[in-house]
């Protein structure tokens, strides 16, 4: 698409792109963290040899594995938070 | 008549400029995101099946391949649904401050 087109739009028309520009970007901020995560427990979680579906321990692990990162990831933030407290 | 934001001032040339640009950032998105999803699916799924490389891939390793594809796409429906559910339960009941 030609940007010559850009500056022919009113205001509330650029107002509206900015907002969904805004709004498309958070949303690849998103994909992207779930490819991250998908990455990350897939070599975690799938560590035998491929077949045609996943061992009943494979599936449970990576039905766990996103909300343990959360919490992971959580309960780093206090503990730096409550040794920033002691300092 | 073609603006369907109804923003009232824009011509119908102005409003089909703006969805088509609309249309068009969503586009490259969903390029963008499918081209990310294979690279991993590759990354991972090779080395899964590929363990020594030889001078062309055999019967049993294009089967792997695809199992491997069917399987990382699984995963990846797994996750973004775990993902999006902990978060707008995050959102619902979340002390304030610990952005997700």
């Amino acid at each position: 698409m030609s940007a010559a087109g850009i500056p022919q739009l009113d205001d509330a028309s650029k107002r509206e792109l900015e907002g969904f520009l805004e709004q498309e970007q958070a949303k690849a901020k998103l994909q992207a963290s779930i490819h991250e995560l998908t990455n990350t427990c897939w070599n975690t979680c799938i560590t035998g040899s491929i077949s045609s579906k996943f061992s009943k321990s494979e599936a449970q692990c990576l039905e766990n594995c996103v909300d343990r990162f959360l919490d992971s990831s959580l309960f780093i933030v206090k503990q730096i938070e409550s040794q920033k407290q002691q300092l | 008549m073609s603006s369907l934001f109804g923003s009232g001032a824009a011509t119908p040339d102005m409003a089909a400029r703006k969805e088509q640009m609309k249309q068009s950032i969503q586009q490259e998105l969903a390029i963008a995101n499918a081209q990310q999803l294979i690279n991993k699916i590759n990354e991972n799924c090779f080395a899964k099946c590929i363990s020594k490389p030889s001078t062309s891939l055999t019967s049993s390793q294009e089967t792997c391949l695809s199992q491997c594809m069917s399987l990382y796409m699984a995963a990846f429906d797994q996750v973004s649904r775990s993902y999006v559910s902990r978060i707008s339960k995050e959102r619902g009941a979340a002390p304030p401050g610990i952005g997700l």
